[in-house]
């Protein structure tokens, strides 16, 4: 980037030294430091660097789109597994992430107000409390993920190992002495178990048994996790309860596939929430030097417009993956 | 409308040519820290012809070894490694990036009465996006091959022992957002640094079809980007999305693939039917016939490109009724392509043609894309496709179109924009020689292999029957041909860069705005903003034999603005 520098003074000087400067522009430049030298009013700039904003908003609702259709594609050709494993989903915990994604949207946005009005402590206030809004959701996501993951609630062949019940001594012995992993064998018997059942969700009695079941494993967990987070991994997982996924008779097959595009959704979304922690956080460092004002706020309101569609696919995520059962 | 033409203090200082991009400043690191457009364009030209050479000496590998059934020079493994590499690389680091990346980068600004694109910065990052998504396939190369099509279809590249797949993936998956941001770059610097005077019906129509091509590569490429990502993550982690034995559906992976590759076929083609507006116009120094039929059929394609993906899986399972449909879309593609070919045509028609490299591309271009796009039309028939599908007619197909259109098309370009790159003048005759290599070569490797195909050759095969070498045979002398067309056009290159004459500001009589800019262009492209007219209005110019280069006259031009008026009265 020093290399940039260097480009726009040798072009300064060749300008002056040619004496028509940058065509009627120049006053401009003389007036706005951060006026690039190939835009002509800060107007200009501003527009073009919103418009390449929304253009990479539109590479990104593509980005997931892609992933919203496998979800569709999926959820269609096996909707029981989709109504099952929702039962695994902590629905309070995905629920406070909403409303904490949320509330940061609204300091982000009150952000790019502070900073059109030029009142850079409120600025950093907003800005600090969105990073905080993101790291949030990023700790809650941590404690969802590592307990499903102790659970072996994962994808693929991982989701038919019996989990492990000394948590977080998970041993190599015992992963060994596991089943091959053996996405088909398993599913076969309980996929006989479950013909002659009609497909969860069509019959009110097999919804309400899928329902219990769940709760006694992993989905019971919403009742007490909300006051800290340390709870969450010490107090609240039920050590006695045994490898409930794999030895109740209801799950019906396939029900990886529905981790599997959990957990590329999610963590496709989480990845752009820690992408979101770090321009918010090159913000924090701009704005404290105080590059901010009426004039030029320009990386606030793009980087705000990028934080509202991280928040926005997860509206979308949450409803898609907790609340479908 | 009355201040169309003044006369241009640039055109005046041309002989000078003191401020020129090129020598602006010196040194490796002015060049590789550049966030000139002009320089970003060439080091991409640079960058995309070394790939071409290393996707082309593929190309000739594994013509080689389809000379004999059995084995000629290689083993089947290697075989598939090779028709593997010449197709990734050639659509993922020459065809694609060619024309938007390289032309374009140059072009557009300067045509557009820029000083550059919008986000100069940017252009250079994806730079080396590209370069970073060679290095990965070249990796890939080292890390065992890969031999899976540049397809990748599921579930033979999740499976497959070769060990450069995950290495090519990334590869692709950074060559994408390279695209992506070449795109966005373009649409935002077409909105919004267009000068005062420069409506939209004004742009030259190569911009119209990078305005085209951009859009396509925004929309498109995301969907590409993430595919790959699932596919890394099934090869990796197994999730089984696309595992039909897991319950995944290794068909939603040839969805998602031709959801982006049908739309970058037009990412290719579009740019060039762009170029190929510009040259016909100017070569023929008549105005182009249909400006808006035209400006509008490059939106259409884009339009179109993305609703046509099914017709690469007709045999893959889809539904009756989506076939059908995908079929019908597939047939109007050919609306707005007849258009464009008609417009060209009539532009031919009664034009002073000058046949000079670049018309002579052009015009290969027509022939060559006529019998391209017409047999696309074989192949979007449902019945005809059930037969055709998978053999030589589709490789030859495609030929004609990526190659024989897209690739001639850039070119043509590059000849056409040659001396406004590098301010020499090339050897005419060599240039003309090399074209009418290529374009035989190209026929008679191609047009082989849609005969070989309606026999019932299977593309990508090792082995064959014995009644089909003498096509083979044919279609491999035709790739050496071709191969010799390529190595004299690039004698007149290197010749031109070490001896060339000077080249004047305005060599073809070309009027949009990169013309009115020395040769090669100054380091802000203009010192004033231009003045914008009738890019096509090339009645005002005469050939001056002092300046060895077209010139406004100053009588022509006061006719031609008196005429201008007149029309509008």
């Amino acid at each position: 980037m020093s290399q940039a520098s260097v480009d726009h003074e040798g072009h300064a000087a060749h300008a002056g030294h040619d004496g028509d400067g940058h065509g009627h522009g120049s006053a401009e430049h003389a007036k706005y430091p951060f006026l690039a030298h190939h835009f002509e009013t800060p107007a200009q700039q501003f527009d073009s660097a919103k418009l390449g904003m929304w253009l990479f908003l539109a590479t990104e609702v593509l980005f997931f789109g892609a992933l919203f259709v496998a979800y569709a594609v999926l959820r269609s050709r096996f909707p029981e597994v989709f109504s099952y494993g929702s039962h695994y989903l902590n629905t309070v915990m995905g629920g406070i992430n909403t409303c904490v994604l949320i509330l940061s949207s609204l300091t982000m946005a009150l952000g790019v107000y502070f900073a059109q009005r030029g009142k850079r402590v409120a600025l950093l206030i907003c800005l600090w409390l969105t990073m905080a809004g993101a790291a949030g959701f990023l700790v809650i996501k941590y404690f969802e993920y590592s307990h499903k993951i102790h659970e072996n609630l994962v994808w693929g062949p991982g989701f038919y190992i019996p989990p492990d019940n000394a948590i977080g001594e998970v041993e190599a012995a015992d992963l060994a002495h596991a089943p091959a992993p053996a996405p088909v064998a398993v599913p076969a018997p309980l996929n006989s178990a479950l013909s002659g059942v009609p497909m969860v969700g069509t019959h009110p009695a097999v919804d309400a048994s899928v329902v219990k079941a769940a709760s006694v494993g992993p989905g019971g967990l919403g009742a007490g996790a909300v006051d800290h987070a340390s709870a969450v991994t010490h107090d609240i997982i039920p050590h006695d309860v045994p490898s409930d996924h794999l030895e109740d008779p209801k799950m019906p097959p396939n029900t990886h596939l529905f981790f599997a595009i959990y957990y590329a959704m999610t963590g496709l979304h989480g990845f752009h929430v820690v992408v979101g922690m770090v321009v918010i956080g090159m913000l924090i460092y701009r704005a404290t030097r105080g590059d901010f004002g009426p004039n030029y706020y320009t990386p606030v309101d793009l980087v705000g417009l990028y934080w509202h569609i991280v928040d926005l696919v997860w509206i979308f995520l949450f409803p898609l993956f907790y609340l479908i059962h | 409308m009355t201040t169309i033409v003044t006369p241009r203090p640039e055109l005046l200082d041309t002989a000078a040519g003191k401020d020129d991009y090129l020598t602006y400043t010196r040194g490796f690191l002015s060049w590789a820290l550049t966030l000139d457009h002009k320089r970003i364009g060439v080091m991409y030209m640079t960058a995309v012809l070394a790939s071409f050479l290393v996707g082309g000496t593929f190309a000739l590998l594994l013509r080689t070894e389809l000379l004999t059934p059995g084995r000629t020079i290689c083993s089947a493994e290697t075989y598939n490694q090779f028709f593997t590499l010449h197709g990734a690389i050639m659509v993922f680091l020459v065809i694609i990036p060619s024309i938007p990346a390289a032309l374009g980068n140059f072009v557009l600004p300067i045509m557009l009465g820029a000083k550059d694109v919008a986000f100069p910065k940017l252009n250079l990052f994806s730079f080396y996006l590209w370069i970073g998504g060679a290095l990965f396939t070249l990796y890939s190369l080292a890390a065992g091959g890969f031999d899976t099509g540049w397809t990748f279809y599921t579930p033979y590249s999740t499976t497959t022992t070769t060990g450069g797949v995950i290495p090519v993936l990334m590869g692709v998956f950074i060559l994408g957002f390279s695209s992506i941001f070449t795109g966005l770059n373009f649409i935002v610097t077409v909105h919004k640094l267009r000068p005062p005077g420069m409506t939209w019906f004004r742009m030259p129509l190569f911009l119209w079809a990078l305005y085209a091509t951009a859009i396509i590569q925004v929309l498109a490429t995301p969907v590409l980007a993430i595919t790959l990502c699932l596919l890394i993550v099934e090869r990796t982690m197994n999730i089984g999305i696309f595992n039909p034995s897991m319950g995944g559906d290794p068909v939603l992976y040839q969805h998602f693939f031709w959801f982006y590759s049908h739309p970058a076929v037009y990412i290719m083609i579009v740019p060039a039917m762009g170029i190929i507006s510009e040259i016909i116009s100017v070569h023929s120094h008549r105005q182009i016939f249909g400006y808006r039929f035209i400006a509008f059929s490059s939106i259409a394609i884009a339009m179109f490109s993305f609703i046509v993906w099914g017709h690469h899986m007709f045999v893959s399972g889809q539904s009756g009724l989506m076939n059908t449909i995908f079929s019908l879309i597939s047939f109007s593609v050919a609306i707005p392509s007849a258009v464009k070919t008609f417009n060209w045509t009539m532009t031919l028609y009664k034009g002073t043609i000058s046949l000079t490299a670049p018309m002579m591309y052009g015009l290969a271009f027509l022939f060559l894309f006529t019998i391209g796009g017409l047999t696309g039309i074989h192949l979007a028939t449902l019945n005809t496709d059930v037969h055709l599908h998978d053999t030589y007619f589709v490789v030859a197909h495609f030929h004609y179109v990526m190659m024989g259109s897209a690739l001639i098309g850039m070119i043509g370009g590059l000849h056409h924009w040659w001396p406004k790159m590098t301010g020499r003048m090339y050897n005419e005759k060599m240039a003309i020689t090399a074209c009418i290599i290529i374009f035989v070569g190209f026929n008679v490797t191609f047009f082989t292999q849609f005969m070989l195909g309606s026999q019932g050759m299977p593309r990508r095969y090792y082995d064959y029957q014995p009644e089909f070498q003498v096509y083979h045979v044919i279609s491999t002398i035709g790739a050496y041909i071709m191969a010799c067309g390529f190595f004299t056009c690039a004698v007149c290159f290197a010749q031109s860069l070490m001896s060339g004459k000077q080249a004047p500001a305005n060599p073809w009589g070309g009027r949009s705005l990169e013309w009115q800019c020395t040769s090669p262009p100054p380091h802000d492209n203009f010192k004033s903003p231009p003045t914008v007219g009738n890019c096509y209005d090339f009645s005002m110019l005469r050939w001056d034999e002092k300046e060895q280069g077209y010139v406004v006259d100053k009588e022509l031009e006061a006719l031609a603005i008196a005429a201008e008026a007149r029309g509008h009265s």
